[in-house]
């Protein structure tokens, strides 16, 4: 039962097959030239750079994709899209890579769903994002005990300037619940 | 001069001094700034990356909320990510209807319905267009002479949709710090990438974007800034950075408003200049008005 679970872990659900396809309509016109990667302000920290990304896509090489850091890496500055000389939605295209990854819980960028889950999270239950009670969620999805001491000066020098408050609303009165669940419908997820 | 006031998560939070100096500039002159009723959160950089629909119904709602009230046309948005994701839903949904539709078959949810009628707009683009240099010069009270400022634009209010400044190289802060008396420092990242909230998933690699800009600053008196993302990036991590590379990279880092406002003679506790987390001893020294 443990290696089974172990073996689960080790080998991250991998999405179902069509999934590329609109990803791939985004980046059809693609010629290769590497005006993204050079525009990139992060390709200097990825495995891939976009340009290749890109070639990946279109070829369907999912497996490779859903284990690279690249799309993950995107800070959506961009400086691709506006350069791009076949005027591609590139950004978008990186976003849709991360949707994907967020949507098949996919272990390798279990850091930065979490973060942008738990965001969320606390924007549901307030309609407005409440910055420490997010972080707080977002270090007990982590459940790594040493990370969130890496903010720890930050955010004591916020709270010392009031900036933060740990007094989070007792009652969330969910304004957005409405919306959040008909894009749940709309999107056919549970 | 009527604004529909968007002011977003950030400003009500870790950005309070970006809400206030905007208050107080725009109030100061003249104008009047309508805050939104029941304003919710854009989706931040946080909804992209989860689904597409989401990413543009919220907003979507900030905008039909607005559009039911009455007067104002416009819609003024002082951080940079909130103002892309509104300005998405105008561009989108002018270039695709049936998204119309489908944005607002989710807004029905809620009773609210967008007719496309109101206009998103930059804070920057509105003190450059609407209020411009030549309404603030003759103002100026406390010229910033031999002051040098760095201006920091970032990526969302430039990029991908071109509306009040060059893409690429953005220049439209330059007058208004000229009103000041300060001069430009001349740099070429002020369009680059702060990072954003890479900070919190791969804090390593946003350190290298943060600590290039720093160091590009060097010369400066001060770098201003027109987003909250970008305004935390670049000071709250100053230290870190400066014992990371052994160097001291140190630096003020100011709200556009918070420059404007200072020359302009409004008081330090009205623009909020106490909660910033980098003005440096020197800087401070040298504001003694």
């Amino acid at each position: 039962m443990d290696q089974l679970a172990a073996k689960e872990a080790n080998t991250a659900k991998l999405p179902p097959p069509d999934v590329l396809a609109p990803v791939q309509e985004m980046v059809r016109a693609c010629i290769q030239c590497g005006t993204c990667s050079a525009s990139c302000p992060n390709e200097f920290a990825m495995d891939h750079t976009p340009r290749k990304l890109w070639r990946m896509v279109l070829m369907g090489l999912k497996d490779q994709i859903f284990q690279s850091k690249t799309f993950s890496l995107c800070s959506n500055c961009y400086y691709c899209t506006l350069r791009c000389p076949r005027g591609l939605p590139l950004t978008e295209a990186m976003d849709a890579l991360k949707q994907i990854a967020a949507r098949e819980h996919l272990a390798k960028y279990r850091q930065s769903t979490l973060f942008y889950k738990n965001f969320l999270r606390s924007v549901r239950r307030h309609g407005r994002v409440n910055e420490m009670e997010f972080m707080a969620f977002y270090f007990a999805a982590l459940r790594n005990p040493f990370f969130p001491l890496r903010f720890a000066p930050l955010g004591a020098r916020l709270m010392l300037k009031r900036k933060v408050s740990v007094a989070v609303p007792l009652t969330a009165r969910r304004p957005l619940e409405a919306i959040f669940r008909k894009v749940e419908t709309l999107e056919d997820r549970p | 001069m009527k604004y529909h006031y968007y002011p977003g998560c950030s400003l009500e939070g870790t950005a309070r001094e970006y809400d206030l100096s905007t208050r107080a500039v725009m109030t100061s002159m003249g104008a009047q700034l309508m805050e939104i009723e029941d304003w919710a959160c854009c989706g931040a950089g946080a909804a992209e990356t989860i689904s597409y629909l989401l990413s543009l119904a919220l907003p979507a709602r900030n905008l039909a909320i607005a559009e039911k009230q009455e007067d104002g046309r416009d819609i003024l948005v002082p951080c940079s990510a909130c103002y892309l994701n509104l300005k998405k839903v105008e561009e989108k949904t002018r270039r695709e209807p049936e998204l119309l539709d489908t944005l607002n078959s989710i807004l029905a949810e809620d009773h609210l319905q967008l007719n496309r009628s109101v206009h998103v707009r930059h804070l920057l683009d509105i003190l450059a267009n609407d209020l411009g240099a030549d309404a603030f010069r003759p103002k100026v009270k406390n010229v910033f002479q031999n002051f040098r400022i760095a201006p920091y634009y970032g990526c969302q209010c430039l990029r991908p949709y071109a509306v009040f400044d060059d893409p690429e190289t953005p220049y439209t802060m330059e007058p208004l710090i000229e009103a000041t008396g300060a001069q430009i420092h001349p740099w070429n990242l002020g369009g680059k990438c702060c990072g954003a909230s890479h900070m919190n998933t791969d804090m390593d690699v946003n350190l290298e974007l943060v600590t290039a800009i720093l160091r590009g600053a060097k010369g400066a008196d001060a770098i201003v800034t027109v987003c909250p993302m970008c305004q935390m990036n670049l000071e709250a991590y100053q230290q870190k950075i400066s014992r990371r590379c052994n160097e001291d990279l140190h630096m003020t880092v100011l709200y556009l408003p918070q420059l404007i406002g200072l020359a302009l003679g409004l008081s330090k506790q009205d623009l909020g200049l106490n909660l910033n987390l980098s003005i440096t001893k020197r800087f401070r020294a040298t504001l003694h008005f």
